[in-house]
């Protein structure tokens, strides 16, 4: 067990530098730099700012400065919120993206499971073929199209909920729910299938044989079985969520990291980038760590080894 | 799935057409493909033509209505389903030929390679794929820029974003397909057949082609299926954050992107959020519909 995490955490270290690295050499290789403005500057102050921010000189010494201070714990200033740590953007930004993403994400989960076990359980049924319609339909559009939707219905129209911004928490209902949509679909879609592989299984005949009450045969024999693909389903949600809450932080501007991501690159901010994107890594690399950590929990079969 | 091999066998198409939600997508697909491949030419209207007539709701003149710069909101919507459909398709073709190339050295050869090849699969499931296709987007682009600058006198130069788009994401889509290329692949070579090949003194090349890839296509075509619409969804979300299409050319992320900007509560120009949003989603659902179908007509 010990053995196994420390090979998942140096794997997990591979991982972020390598991510880094792309991001890094991508960034300042790619034209333009993060001081070059539609009017340009002096060159000498340009000199100067690049020298600043420690980005003048060859471009492996750049890396190896900025690698050294990242393993340190350093993420530098960001070059366009001028002087402002890296750190300290990441810290405010975090915990929205952070609720957002963890509503989505139990929403997502409650909802798929319940509407996939639905469909299973009644297979054949109007119920059945309604939810996995519903389901296709969630998977066919796009967030982006979903936001400006729910936003139109429930704050244009109706006038219940805030339509943007980051007052309270009822401001994150509507972006949680175009969020969760395209992964509850998923997870119906997967515990569907599962649970019918698994309501065939002789176990629950003799469970069934023993007098255990239906109710019990389904969702604590069942249910507990057929949940193994939507557990190692789970990493990738936490990556398409992640990607996703780039794209709704945007449509109900929200404060979130995702607008710093997209506004990084779009600056150059070589430094903003870095932080975010190891950020990113982290959760999904951790993430992704824990969902095998439960799968051998759930699964006694299965060994930490590989 | 099954052990046995699938392959598009005689029936299949009769199969597949009794279904009515497979009937209903391959009706929907082609009319959106007709549409946006030979309805411009009768329109005769320019997607980049503006006008003063700007925010026209649809009307007989501008079916769709008209945007922000009194462009025809018809002709843009199939201009953006030309370059949608196009990096959709071509981007799932790149990752069809990467997944399959990979699944099957990895299947067929087994041991070391195999190990590499399928762990290399698992760090790119952990990694952030979408951020990394932004990152090359913007690394290749301008070099690909200049090289086609010099080529006929530069006419190709706008279609060098949704060159990368379609390499970048195709590049990154492939994932699945090698993980079920792989896994068909496994249990195919322990079939009789394949041993017979190899007593007969044929190579392993050609085994891969002649006998292995044959009794993919079932399961190939049908992750193609899936990976078209994955693929245009991932472009329009690109599109949509500003990273993809450039205008002034549009997708159908970018339409949306800007329908998304013109809602507001004082006057909502809502047609220019409905159209590319109905569009594109019955585009997108027909695709998953069609696929769905392909995999249960084939399991039969």
């Amino acid at each position: 067990m010990l053995a196994f995490l420390a090979r998942r955490l140096t794997a997990m270290c591979g991982v972020l530098f390598c991510v880094l690295t792309l991001t890094f050499l991508l960034l300042r290789l790619s034209p333009g730099g993060p001081f070059t403005r539609e009017r340009k500057l002096p060159a000498v102050i340009e000199q100067q700012l690049l020298a600043k921010y420690r980005l003048d000189g060859p471009l492996w010494q750049q890396y190896v400065d900025y690698l050294a201070d990242v393993a340190r714990g350093d993420l530098r200033l960001s070059t366009k919120y001028r002087d402002r740590p890296v750190r300290e953007l990441l810290a405010q930004s975090l915990p929205v993206s952070a609720l957002l993403g963890g509503t989505a994400f139990l929403l997502a989960v409650s909802s798929g499971i319940w509407l996939g076990s639905i469909a299973a359980i009644r297979r054949g049924t109007l119920a059945d073929t309604g939810s996995m319609f519903l389901a296709l339909g969630l998977i066919s559009v796009p967030t982006f199209v979903t936001g400006p939707v729910l936003v139109l219905l429930f704050a244009l129209h109706l006038g219940w909920l805030p339509a943007g911004g980051w007052n309270s928490p009822v401001s994150l209902l509507l972006p949680a729910l175009a969020l969760a949509g395209p992964a509850t679909a998923s997870i119906a879609r997967l515990t569907r299938t599962s649970l019918l592989e698994t309501l065939e299984a002789p176990f629950l005949r003799t469970a069934r044989a023993k007098g255990v009450s239906e109710g019990r045969v389904l969702y604590l024999h069942a249910l507990k079985i057929a949940l193994l693909p939507v557990v190692s389903y789970l990493g990738p949600l936490a990556a398409n969520l992640l990607t996703g809450s780039i794209v709704v932080e945007s449509i109900f501007n929200l404060p979130g990291t995702g607008s710093f991501f997209v506004n990084a690159i779009l600056n150059r901010d070589v430094f903003l980038l870095g932080g975010v994107v190891l950020v990113y890594c982290v959760l999904l690399v951790g993430m992704n760590l824990l969902v095998d950590l439960a799968y051998s929990w759930l699964d006694p079969r299965i060994r930490l080894e590989s | 799935m099954a052990t046995s091999a699938i392959s598009l066998r005689p029936g299949l198409w009769r199969r597949l057409l009794r279904r009515p939600a497979a009937l209903g997508s391959l009706l929907i697909l082609a009319a959106v493909l007709f549409s946006a491949v030979f309805l411009p030419f009768f329109l005769g209207s320019d997607p980049r033509q503006t006008s003063p007539e700007t925010f026209v709701p649809p009307c007989g003149v501008h079916p769709f209505g008209t945007d922000l710069n009194g462009r025809d909101l018809l002709a843009r919507t199939l201009e953006g389903a030309r370059i949608s459909l196009l990096v959709g398709c071509t981007g799932a073709l790149v990752s069809l030929l990467i997944g399959t190339a990979v699944g099957m050295v990895a299947g067929y050869t087994g041991g070391r390679t195999d190990a590499l090849l399928m762990r290399l699969v698992d760090v790119l499931y952990a990694v952030p794929r979408l951020i990394l296709i932004i990152l090359a987007s913007f690394l290749l682009d301008p070099w690909l820029q200049q090289a086609l600058s010099a080529f006929q006198g530069g006419r190709w130069i706008g279609y060098s974003k949704i060159a990368i788009l379609i390499l970048a994401l195709g590049c990154m889509e492939w994932l699945t397909m090698a993980r079920i290329v792989r896994g068909q692949v496994l249990s195919l070579k322990t079939l009789p057949f394949v041993q017979a090949a190899r007593a007969l003194g044929q190579g392993h090349l050609q085994i891969l082609l002649r006998h292995l890839l044959p009794n993919l296509t079932g399961v190939i075509v049908v992750y193609l299926t899936l990976t078209v619409p994955a693929v245009m969804l991932d472009e329009s979300f690109l599109s949509f954050l500003g990273l993809g299409v450039q205008a002034p050319q549009a997708s159908w992320g970018t339409l949306l992107s800007d329908g998304a900007q013109a809602l507001n509560p004082v006057r909502s120009h809502w047609w220019l959020l409905f159209f590319p949003a109905t569009l594109m989603s019955l585009t997108l659902l027909a695709l998953n519909f069609l696929g769905d179908a392909l995999r249960d007509a084939l399991s039969e």
